[in-house]
């Protein structure tokens, strides 16, 4: 090799290597014009959405993201307010009996391009959510309105919906059957007011763009890149605009990465982050405040009912009953601050006669005994003529809590009961496929609440409901239901629904695990910020920002 | 040439029906479907969906109405985003995904050629020895842990700083490129080096490089001309899929850096079995890749006349 093959390269090369660094250094110099977390100034906040809203169109809207978006841009004729109470939105009175509802709207109600909201406006989006060319996946939660089901089913045309204005300001609603719980659906999403000549007007693209939509809540859109950035700004066509303190809510990032949420929030640039498990170990050494909120919702085991399922015995449920301690999992497993060990049912929230139910009729208590378990185990074998049991199939998600949770219930089974476990990992779609098939023995499943009435959990092992995956099938089960449903009187209801408290423990229908809680960060200025099981959540329409 | 590249083409389109058709029964066959959801539906509202959506008719006249649509152009409506035409999500998205890629691969061209050839120069002395180590830790940490660690790291020097020197995530401006590009083209760049590496050390002992040296010519012209422009091919043989690799590959730094590209339709459409964008994507980005291969292969003979292409 010659000397001068080793000469060092010439120094262009060597200059343009180093170009990477002088990118990054040039960038560091720049100022940089992302907005912080909050501004009191200008009254501002920054948030992050884990999706692109799937549907702002409020009739075909059936998801978190979607909802939350809506209920700070729109309003209906009821809403919840900072403690859970029920308040007038467009109504400003209203009055329920056992078949029909009839709602006085404000006459200052005004949709954002300053016509007003009328009556008219809410019988023509009703109308449209239960039309079968529509075709609303939530149409069944308008099933309470007279002929809602039948128009669904296509036997009668949407405009013979049991609403009606009586004048532009006036609403009447017939019930199919006395429905307790109608006024808490008028809060829900679905059944918000859409105008018609607006609509009409869109073709097929209402909802689909920030200029496509009419808002008649707290704020409006002013911008929607899709997938990247939504901001909402203060309405000045809300009748209770007076109320309202924020100015803006920004969200200029869409991810469902809960790491890049909590950094965003580390870097001072989102005022709200929920936390995973993951990222609460770190939260926990920043020592900064963490938040806790029951999130609603409630995992259990759901048996597989069906004929020939060993699952089907009631001993060998009850087995497994006496051997799942829910307090165990909660500490050991989820380890989530906020979780609830599962006891019944119904969450804790669920309101009752006047205040808790869980307070006012307490589920009965079961006793962990492994002792007991393997007697109704053995029980269990006699009856179903086995001489051992073969192994049972657990069907589960494919997220690492998921797995977490099948392990721990693999080992329990083995050691406490000597019963095998085979764990069914599934994709989301899929696994619902096998659970609608009933392709399971056990699965882990979980329900959340759609309206504030305790029917929500309640009618969800009635043997006529699509949600019993386990076809579980029980006549008890279905009268107390039917009581429930058909009562109006507060006290007749919830002494029914304590008796199907009773029933779901005794039959040990499926096994409550846990009432899931949700950990989230939030920025020291930002306050009013309500959060809620049912309804708009986190709802931000009475938030401000403070001084520090 | 006219005739090499109307063969070419029609090979290209028969190749993306292929891929249309196999992703089309592959997703059918997949237990479940994209109407199924977390809270059953009632069977009149399901039926009025599937009607909606066409589910109720037979395979095969769903194949045929699909393919029908997709000469037209139309990839349908996305079932998840229930709003919106798949043709606008590939319009409005594909550009992001395609300029943050065409960013990661100049880094990665310019940095793997660069670098590449100045550790064939140096072979066996410490700059060798040094950016190889660098390559080998680039290739073999996945572009997640490359990306969650890019992100804290920036999270620590704004708090360093006190201020906000570069953004931990989101999209609009120049400054939101940065980062994300380098890690998107930190692997293409390192595969890079090591292949222009090996290229240009074959290049260096050649013959014709002597001859330049002896009839007097400067070595930074020998550099350029005769040692980079001779081992630049193989380089750019790669070049063609690992645009069309990059530019889908993002998914994980677009979901990290909060990017709205299309690898996140691409992987969420998959995941909640989004009939509609699951083809659309998918298609595509068969189409990009394909005809990407022939653009490359048209382009060898403008780099080298050698290769004659017809």
């Amino acid at each position: 090799m010659s000397k001068r093959e080793q000469l060092p390269p010439p120094r262009v090369l060597i200059k343009a290597m180093l170009a990477p660094l002088w990118l990054l250094c040039c960038t560091l110099l720049a100022p940089l014009a992302m907005a912080d977390a909050v501004d009191v100034a200008r009254q501002k906040i920054t948030l992050l959405l884990g999706q692109e809203p799937p549907s702002l169109n409020s009739i075909k809207a059936t998801d978190q993201v979607s909802f939350f978006i809506l209920g700070h841009t729109h309003e209906g004729l009821l809403r919840y307010d900072a403690q859970g109470q029920l308040v007038g939105g467009v109504a400003r009175d209203w009055k329920l009996d056992d078949r029909s509802a009839t709602f006085w709207l404000r006459d200052d109600a005004r949709w954002s391009d300053g016509q007003p909201v009328t009556a008219h406006d809410f019988v023509f989006a009703w109308q449209r959510v239960v039309d079968p060319a529509v075709a609303s996946e939530y149409a069944s939660i308008l099933y309470p309105i007279k002929n809602a089901k039948a128009i669904s089913e296509g036997r009668l045309p949407p405009e013979q919906l049991g609403v009606r204005a009586l004048d532009e300001r006036t609403l009447q609603v017939d019930l199919e059957q006395p429905t307790a719980y109608f006024l808490q659906l008028t809060a829900f999403g679905v059944y918000l007011p859409i105008r018609e000549d607006f609509y009409r007007a869109q073709g097929t693209r209402y909802g689909a763009e920030q200029d496509r939509l009419l808002y008649n809540g707290p704020f409006r859109l002013a911008r929607w890149v899709h997938g990247a950035r939504l901001t909402l700004v203060k309405n000045e066509q809300y009748w209770n605009r007076a109320q309202t303190v924020l100015n803006e809510i920004d969200l200029p990032y869409v991810t469902s990465d809960s790491t890049a949420a909590y950094n965003l929030f580390k870097d001072n640039k989102v005022a709200l982050v929920g936390l995973s498990a993951e990222e609460l170990n770190d939260a926990l050494k920043q020592r900064v405040k963490i938040r806790i909120f029951p999130a609603g919702s409630l995992f259990y085991l759901e048996f597989n009912h069906r004929a020939g399922r060993i699952t089907g015995n009631r001993h060998f449920r009850r087995a497994i009953q006496r051997v799942a301690d829910p307090q165990e999992l909660v500490n050991r497993v989820v380890g989530v601050p906020g979780t609830l060990p599962g006891r019944s049912l119904f969450p804790v929230w669920i309101k009752g006669v006047n205040g808790s139910f869980r307070k006012e009729f307490p589920a009965p208590r079961v006793t962990i005994d492994p002792n007991q378990a393997r007697q109704e185990l053995e029980l269990a074998r006699q009856q179903l003529g086995l001489e051992r049991f073969p192994p049972l199939v657990y069907l589960t998600g494919d997220s690492p809590t998921a797995a977490k949770q099948g392990e721990y219930l693999q080992n329990l089974l083995r050691t406490q009961l000597g019963l095998e476990l085979k764990i069914d990992k599934q994709i989301f779609k899929q696994r619902l496929a096998k659970m609608l098939a009933g392709e399971f023995d056990l699965v882990a499943a979980g329900w959340g609440p759609d309206y504030d009435d305790i029917m929500t959990f309640g009618d969800l092992f009635a043997s006529w409901n699509i949600n019993n995956r386990g076809r579980y099938a029980n006549p008890d089960y279905d009268h107390w239901v039917a009581v429930a449903r058909d009562a109006t009187d507060p006290r007749l209801r919830m002494e029914a629904m304590a008796a199907l408290q009773r029933l779901v423990i005794e039959d040990a229908v499926i096994i409550p695990q846990y009432e899931s809680g949700s950990v989230y960060l939030q920025h020291r200025q930002l306050k009013g910020v309500v959060r809620r099981v049912i309804g708009t959540d986190p709802d931000f329409t009475q938030a401000r920002v403070v001084a520090p | 040439m006219h005739r090499y590249l109307l063969r070419r083409l029609v090979e290209g389109v028969i190749t993306v029906w292929f891929i249309a058709t196999a992703t089309f029964f592959a997703m059918h066959l997949v237990p479940g479907d994209p109407l199924l959801n977390d809270k059953a539906v009632p069977k009149e509202i399901r039926a009025n969906l599937e009607q909606h959506y066409g589910l109720d008719q037979p395979l095969p006249v769903q194949y045929l109405r699909y393919l029908g649509q997709m000469v037209r152009g139309d990839f349908g409506i996305s079932f998840t985003q229930k709003n919106r035409a798949v043709n606008d999500i590939i319009r409005e998205h594909f550009p992001v995904s395609a300029s943050l890629g065409l960013v990661a691969l100049a880094i990665a061209a310019a940095g793997g050629i660069l670098w590449g050839a100045l550790t064939a120069r140096y072979r066996g002395r410490w700059p060798d020895a040094l950016i190889m180590l660098g390559v080998i830790v680039a290739i073999s940490v996945p572009g997640f842990v490359v990306a969650a660690l890019a992100q804290l790291a920036i999270v620590e020097l704004n708090r360093l700083a006190g201020r906000s020197l570069l953004p931990v995530a989101g999209w609009g401006e120049w400054r939101h490129f940065v980062v994300p590009a380098l890690v998107l083209g930190l692997g293409t760049m390192a595969y890079l080096t090591r292949l222009m590496r090996s290229s240009m050390l074959e290049v260096i002992h050649a013959d014709y490089i002597r001859t330049a040296r002896a009839k007097g010519l400067g070595e930074a012209r020998i550099f350029f001309r005769h040692q980079l422009r001779n081992a630049i091919l193989p380089v750019i043989t790669v070049l063609g899929p690992a645009v069309a690799a990059i530019t889908t590959g993002g998914f994980v730094i677009e979901l990290v850096f909060a990017i709205p590209g299309l690898g996140r339709y691409f992987v969420q459409a998959v995941q909640q079995l989004d009939y509609t964008v699951i083809m659309g994507t998918t298609v595509f980005y068969g189409a990009f890749l394909v005809f990407m291969v022939i653009a490359i292969d048209i382009l060898y003979g403008f780099i080298d006349p050698r290769i004659r292409v017809g």
